[in-house]
């Protein structure tokens, strides 16, 4: 346990010393900012208004954002620390190999999840101050969006740092798969669907497997139960897991894929060369 | 220096035994059957030139490398047992790598992983020179390369280790430090055995009593190596030149030499291990040499 700890108070501190880290930082504190100033709050969207409807936009933008951020970094950075040796020094002190991998993971969590959930916690304090409604529900259910949504890029991360034995390739890999995911939301799907390649059953279940696709309809769940904006695949999605069904597989299924992706990492890391 | 008996004290028990260990990367046997056995205490030169297979050796002896073959540090396994045996060996790279950290956090990274206190380290970093306490807020990056070797070395022997593993660990250091770094090594002889990479045998070779040197992955030779002079001796040194000339004052002023009025007649001490670098400097400018004297100080 003493590795794992101090594994991640070192990670998360040497983050905090990063430029992408307050670049990061930077982008989603911007945004709640630019929220408030641009009146946000007083605009409607599908009868969302004042603070629901920041958090519903704030989302989807966090959506586009993190995901791609949360992947490059990861394996720039753990990557890239094997190749410039720092990973031949620090392994040679008496660190277990799982306490140095989780705790790297673990410290990294905490980096990447609290700006994102600290911005939204920023603008629920403001709101306050300001006398606006504050959303217990949706702010609840979306802070767990958002902290399993971290957790399963920084596993896929992990996994493909593991994987790649350079930053060049590892950020290559993370690249495709975040385009990969991105393409299989709409495009392809779409695509293959409308030349009547695949049953629709199985496009709808493509897309249940695309972690952002889960995501993105867990979102607009909360303020369209019926999920009318999917149109007719919104039928086999209630059908098989019900509006509140739904959300819980958009919290369990995301979480257990970045799991099972930084384990898959672990066990390549500790039976392989380490630095 | 001459290769002669070794005069090591009698050391039987192995700090270190590879067992017919190979490596391959790809298609390329890097490590090719090394067989070796270091006795507790006993300090070795490990040399040979570049892709020779030192680096690989030592990273497969810290357990950073899977390989075939076996490699036991005092009994165990460092991949099986790495924190037992990585508590044991003091590891200072030949190249600093580039830490984000401050130097507090990774002296107190280190030392809580080492079970050892930050204060010895910052004492054996003030020895060599460096007060390491004073920068802990700065990152390791921001070091010169000199102040990031010490803090290395200090991390390395700030700790109870009875192994150490020191890739080219002098190659930045000023003349006043590897004074120091000698004289620190010298405190542990007979306790600790030392496992010293090198390009080249007249760097190190003061510092050992065996030398094994490396080729294409094989060991291509394993003798004993015996030095007139102690590790931690001093020698008094006093040069006469024809003429003053700017870059031999330059080059002794960084030795720490003083010069006379007429910096033609210079005197300095030079550690015993020393001595040969120092040659080396020295016979840069041999045309220029009127008189040369090396004694040893008596103690």
């Amino acid at each position: 346990m003493k590795s794992l700890w101090l594994s991640a108070r070192l990670d998360a501190l040497t983050s905090l010393r990063a430029r992408w880290f307050q670049i990061y930082t930077l982008i989603f504190g911007g945004i709640v900012a630019l929220f408030f100033l641009f009146g946000l709050t007083e605009s409607r969207i599908l009868g969302f208004i004042g603070l629901s409807r920041l958090l519903v936009t704030y989302i989807q933008l966090t959506l586009a954002i993190m995901p791609v951020f949360v992947l490059i970094t990861t394996v720039r950075s753990v990557a890239g620390e094997r190749e410039v040796g720092i990973y031949e020094y620090l392994l040679a002190l008496p660190v277990s190999l799982s306490g140095w991998y989780w705790g790297k993971t673990l410290g990294r969590y905490v980096v990447i999840f609290a700006p994102v959930f600290l911005a939204m916690l920023g603008a629920v304090g403001w709101a306050t101050l300001q006398g606006i409604e504050v959303p217990w529900r949706i702010f609840g259910y979306y802070t767990a969006l958002l902290a399993v949504m971290a957790a399963c890029f920084l596993g896929i991360g992990m996994l493909i740092s593991a994987l790649a034995r350079n930053t060049d390739m590892a950020q290559g890999i993370a690249f495709m798969v975040w385009l990969g995911f991105l393409l299989f939301l709409d495009l392809i799907l779409l695509g293959v669907m409308i030349q009547g390649k695949i049953a629709p059953e199985t496009a709808v279940l493509i897309a249940l497997a695309n972690p952002l696709q889960v995501f993105r309809t867990a979102a607009l769940s909360l303020f369209d139960p019926q999920l009318i904006v999917l149109g007719p695949s919104a039928y086999i999605i209630l059908d098989a897991f019900s509006a509140a069904g739904y959300r819980v597989f958009a919290l369990l299924y995301p979480l257990a894929l970045g799991l099972v992706s930084a384990l898959g990492g672990y066990l390549i890391f500790r039976r392989g060369d380490l630095p | 220096m001459t290769l002669l008996q070794s005069t090591e004290p009698a050391l039987t028990a192995p700090a270190l035994q590879f067992s017919r260990v190979v490596k391959i990367f790809r298609r390329a046997r890097v490590l090719d059957g090394v067989d070796l056995m270091i006795a507790a205490g006993e300090r070795v030169a490990l040399i040979g030139s570049n892709g020779a297979g030192k680096t690989t050796l030592i990273r497969c002896l810290l357990g950073e490398y899977v390989h075939a073959g076996q490699i036991l540090v005092h009994g165990l396994s460092p991949r099986q047992h790495r924190a037992a045996v990585l508590t044991r060996i003091g590891f200072v790279p030949q190249l600093p790598p580039p830490l984000k950290m401050s130097v507090g956090q990774l002296v107190r990274f280190a030392a809580a992983l080492c079970d050892a206190v930050p204060e010895d380290i910052y004492a054996v970093a003030g020895r060599l020179g460096l007060d390491a306490a004073s920068l802990a807020a700065r990152p390791f990056t921001q070091l010169s390369g000199g102040m990031k070797q010490k803090l290395l070395i200090a991390i390395a022997l700030g700790r109870r280790a009875d192994l150490l593993i020191l890739d080219e660990p002098a190659a930045n250091l000023d003349p006043e430090a590897r004074k120091t770094f000698f004289e620190l090594l010298s405190e542990r002889l007979g306790q600790t055995a030392m496992l010293i990479s090198s390009h080249r045998l007249d760097e190190v070779s003061a510092l050992v009593g065996r030398v094994v040197e490396m080729d294409m992955g094989r060991i291509v030779l394993d003798d004993v190596v015996a030095d007139a002079v102690a590790l931690n001796s001093i020698v008094d040194c006093r040069v006469r030149i024809k003429r003053a000339e700017a870059a031999f004052a330059a080059a002794l002023s960084a030795w720490n030499f003083s010069g006379d009025a007429s910096q033609l007649n210079w005197t300095g001490e030079v550690s015993g291990a020393d001595r040969l670098r120092f040659l080396g400097v020295i016979a840069r400018y041999t045309a220029l040499i009127d008189d040369f004297s090396l004694t040893e100080r008596k103690t």
